[in-house]
């Protein structure tokens, strides 16, 4: 099968999609979303049929190497569970949107995280400044879109506005930065870049540091690396939940794969890459300390998750810092799993304790386990494993960077990873404490979870606890 | 298959079975009762002869990096799953009627057993510090939902402190594991050992540190003992009951599986700190131990001074002294969880455990008095009771370790001081006896109705003494075990 196809197959399906929810309009929405997830789940299958090799112009500026293959499944897999999430927001969208018409609008709210998908599966296969450039704009326009959906809402507008600005500064410095760097070493191939900067005079390299930092910069803010992230709390509670999951774990992990694509090259460069892994440890402490010792102090669950977000930014950095072992490329991607599994996890929990509690504050999750054990449950086991307690998937995730992070001799590094792993327990078991050791509020009533709800929830938790005890599938794919 | 994958898999099926909605109590006493018919027959059955690992199963996780689900017994780990069974079993008997989430109460309990099951039968490192660090949700939430006192404090308290504990232990665990050549790296615990043991490995001495700090904090160890106390006096009786009794002891069973085998040389170099940190367990912890006021804070702290007489048997390291610890360990679990079942029963009654509310109790609660007796007898080492023969072999070979170091000044004071443990400890032991059951009873409201144990709630507390006093007076019994685990 031609490699390219699997985003035309996205691409097409959207289109598609969208024709339909015009054209007939009858067609209850949530049937949009089924047909959307089938679509997504026979596209997630057809990655594994085997690839035909790129012809000599597309290996310009597109990879399907392991990881593009590993993340464009990730991605798939995270849009379905985005998906999944939505069905269950719809209340939430029908109050949120100003029509005239019941349903109107809830049908691209389901369409358009497609095109992402899309978008962000050319990210993670992107080789050329270009192809990175382009995709990566793609993916925010959605975002842009999808974050202020709820437009009677001003907290989603202010989210909207702000991811705006924010991101097309970003854009900014990432598009200067790769012209600095074209200009230098007059390539705009990614994985050439090394030995084109290998042929530089020494005079031409403040330049090419200019332009590095520029476009650290704009991956830092991607991947809401301190001291890039104050827009992510605020847009994070402004947006649909199931976007700022979407935000959380796909957007997330596209910046670490370029992070990491850009870095390899400079991990090459014998008198750049002790500076540069120097400047991403640091990165990474400021990261870890800023995320875990922010959430301590928050009262609103999304705030909370948004801030536990920075958190895992630096946790995932401390296995970017050690990418010269090998196993730091599994353990990150294994991390990344885990981390789209719990997340998911508890931001479909949130949506249902929202929507049945009239608010997203941690003291609505008070007496859950009296309104329904298997929400209580499903919660316990996702701040567990975002917490790292053992026999979880999020364990083995931190075990792994610990054990690179360790192998690589960063004790500094070790010693604010293990304060911070401290900090999240506290902070997760604080959802804890609200929903076993306190009453519900009176006017709490049980809740009632749909079938598929159900189901959905229930094999999360099980995901959760097998790759807690066998990480073998996830960590070998990558290896 | 293994029979201790069904240890394992029994109170899981149990869990399963409540959370599908069986009856919470009965699935759970069925399932730790035969989780001890089985412990007590694995116990008999090992071979002692042909000793070394037995019941042995391997399922392969990640080969390449030696993670693999790895069961297997020897002397040693049987001996802990006795108590771990028993004491399981004896602390869901009495559980008194649990009015608000019974189900999670006792899913909570079964998880706790799982983890400490599953943690003292894994050769696995990796799992070995992955079932014991499953009790700490547990146990957080039971102490918030059911505790007593300032039980959200406790709760907040024992979590992060054992948290951390944990969390410095794993990276001990990791930096040896990566002492190994790349080669050869392996979290088995039997090849971590024997490699270290044939010179292939060379972990630094600072490893030994960190899983001294991590094994610490689980033992309570001065000082990083202060989340004892009021995590034990604030949970509920069966939580504190398996928390004193077994998983503390988990601490102790880690440092005598790694740290002591693995690091022979450390454990001589830091031995005076490790014997000025006892000895603060012993003479301070005991000091603070004697002003108590209240029963419950009592047997938490002398819970905590006991640990400095073990770590004596451990860093003595001889055969005399380690079986000694063993044996202490077995007899402290025992007994600890007699005295917090008898604590807890005494609460239920009288509502409060201070010793200025309580005494003259001995003429109302014959039973209780006579239980509770034994057990303070038990727990202060009295001839006869297992407590007792543990303690005389860690003296033992204490001074055989004084000898071999050549009159050691610092072994000679630790061993000392650690015999006037038994002194400080017989001093509170019988003093908290004598105010709460001679006297006068103050005027209480209700006291009229108290009624004094029936024989169905005296009969876990028996069984618990009745093996103290077995192996007390037989101590061959598991030393035999135990010593072939430690050659």
């Amino acid at each position: 099968m031609n490699p390219l196809f699997l985003e035309l197959a996205l691409v097409l399906l959207g289109i598609t999609l969208l024709m339909i929810e015009a054209f007939s309009p009858k067609i209850p929405k949530k049937k949009l979303a089924f047909i959307a997830l089938i679509g997504l789940a026979i596209v997630f299958s057809l990655t594994w049929i085997p690839l035909q090799p790129l012809s000599a112009e597309s290996a310009r500026f597109y990879t399907t190497d392991t990881i593009a293959l590993f993340f464009k499944r990730f991605m798939l897999v995270t849009t379905m569970m985005t998906l999944l999430m939505s069905l269950d927001y719809i209340p939430v969208l029908e109050r949120g949107i100003p029509s005239e018409k019941p349903e109107s609008g809830i049908g691209e709210f389901f369409i358009l995280p497609i095109f992402a998908c899309a978008s962000l599966m050319w990210l993670v296969s992107a080789t050329s400044f270009i192809m990175l450039f382009v995709s990566l704009e793609c993916m925010t326009v959605v975002l842009y879109v999808t974050i202020s959906y709820l437009r009677k809402d001003p907290r989603a507008l202010e989210a909207g506005t702000k991811y705006l600005i924010l991101s097309a500064l970003t854009t900014g410095f990432l598009v200067y930065g790769i012209s600095w760097i074209f200009g230098v070493t007059g390539t705009m191939s990614i994985t050439h870049l090394a030995a084109a900067i290998k042929l530089l005079p020494t005079t031409s390299l403040v330049s090419l540091f200019f332009g590095i930092g520029l476009i650290l910069v704009a991956f830092c803010f991607k991947i809401a690396a301190f001291p890039f992230q104050f827009w992510l709390p605020d847009v994070y509670q402004g947006a649909p939940t199931p976007i700022t999951a979407f935000l959380s774990i796909a957007s997330k992990a596209a910046g670490f794969v370029v992070l990491i694509r850009f870095l390899e090259q400079l991990y090459l460069l014998p008198f750049l890459n002790k500076k540069i892994f120097a400047l991403i440890t640091l990165l990474a402490m400021l990261t870890l300390l800023f995320g875990n010792f922010a959430a301590m102090a928050q009262t609103n669950m999304k705030r909370l998750l948004a801030y536990s977000s920075i958190a895992h930014t630096g946790y995932l950095l401390m296995a970017v810092a050690s990418l010269g072992i090998s196993l730091a490329l599994p353990a990150l991607g294994f991390y990344f799993v885990a981390y789209l599994i719990m997340t998911a996890l508890a931001f479909i929990v949130l949506i249902i304790v929202t929507e049945t509690s009239g608010g997203d504050d941690i003291y609505r999750f008070q007496g859950l386990y009296q309104r329904s054990p298997l929400l209580a449950a499903a919660m316990t086991i996702a701040m567990a494993s975002l917490a790292g307690l053992p026999l979880t998937a999020g364990f083995f995730g931190k075990f792994f960077i610990f054990q690179v992070t360790l192998q690589q001799g960063h004790y500094g590094l070790l010693g604010v990873g293990t304060l911070s792993v401290i900090a999240g327990i506290y902070y997760y078991l604080k959802v804890l404490r609200a929903i076993y050791w306190q009453q519900p509020a009176p006017e709490a009533l049980p809740i009632v979870l749909s079938t598929r709800t159900t189901f959905l929830i229930s094999t999360l938790i099980g995901l959760i606890l097998i790759l807690g005890i066998d990480p073998a599938p996830i960590l070998m794919s990558l290896r | 298959m293994s029979p201790l994958l069904f240890l394992i898999l029994l109170p899981l099926f149990a869990l399963v079975f409540i959370l599908l909605g069986a009856p919470a109590r009965f699935t759970s006493l069925m399932a730790t009762a035969l989780n001890v018919l089985l412990g007590c027959f694995l116990f008999l059955h090992y071979d002692r002869i042909a000793a070394g690992w037995q019941y042995f199963q391997e399922i392969p996780l990640l080969p390449q990096l030696g993670l693999n689900f790895t069961l297997g017994a020897d002397g040693l780990s049987l001996t802990m799953l006795l108590l771990t069974t028993l004491v399981s079993f004896t602390a869901l008997w009495v559980t008194p009627r649990v009015e608000q989430y019974p189900a999670l109460f006792y899913s909570c309990l079964l998880l706790i057993s799982i983890g400490l099951v599953g943690a003292f039968c894994s050769l696995n490192t990796f799992f070995l510090y992955g079932f014991h660090e499953i009790a700490l949700i547990p146990v957080f939430i039971m102490i918030g939902i059911w505790g007593s006192g300032d039980r959200q404090a406790a709760a907040w308290k024992a979590t992060l402190y054992l948290g951390a504990g944990s969390f410095i232990l794993l990276l001990g665990i990791i930096a040896l594991y990566l002492a190994a050549p790349s080669n050869l790296r392996s979290f088995d615990l039997r090849v971590m050992t024997e490699l270290s043991q044939h010179n292939i490995s060379h972990p630094a001495s600072w490893i030994y540190l960190l899983l001294l700090v991590g094994f610490g904090t689980l033992v309570s160890l001065f000082p990083f003992h202060s989340w004892a106390p009021s995590t034990y006096s604030s949970a509920p009786t069966p939580t504190a009951m398996l928390h004193a009794g077994v998983l503390k002891k988990f601490g102790l069973y880690g440092f005598i599986r790694l740290a002591l085998p693995i690091f022979p040389i450390a454990v001589e170099k830091f031995s005076l700190l490790v014997l000025f940190l006892l000895v603060c367990n012993i003479l301070y912890l005991g000091y603070v131990t004697i002003a108590q006021q209240r029963f419950d804070w009592t047997i938490a702290y002398s819970s905590v001074m006991h640990m400095g007489t073990i770590f004596l048997g451990l860093v003595a390291f001889n055969i005399l002294s380690l079986s000694g610890a063993i044996l202490l360990m077995f007899g402290h679990g025992l007994s600890v969880a007699a005295l917090f079942a008898l604590c807890g029963a005494l609460r239920c009654r009288t509502q409060t455990l201070e010793y200025q509310k309580l005494g003259g109790l001995a003429s109302r609660f014959p039973r209780l008095s006579f239980l509770v007796g034994c057990a303070t007898m038990a727990s202060l080492g009295l001839p006869g009771f297992a407590n007792f023969a543990g303690e005389i072999l860690i003296f033992f070979g204490a001074t055989a370790s004084i000898i071999i170091n050549h009159g050691s000044l610092s072994f000679t004071i630790a061993t000392i001081i650690s015999i006037w443990g038994i002194v400080i400890s017989a001093i509170y032991m019988l003093r908290a006896y004598r105010r709460i059951f001679f006297g006068t009873l103050p005027a209480h409201e209700d006291s009229t109705h108290w009624s004094d144990l029936s024989l169905f709630e005296c009969a876990p507390i028996l069984i618990l003494l009745l093996l103290l006093l077995v192996v007390g007076i037989f101590p061959q019994a598991i030393l035999s075990l135990v010593t072939t685990a430690l050659r």
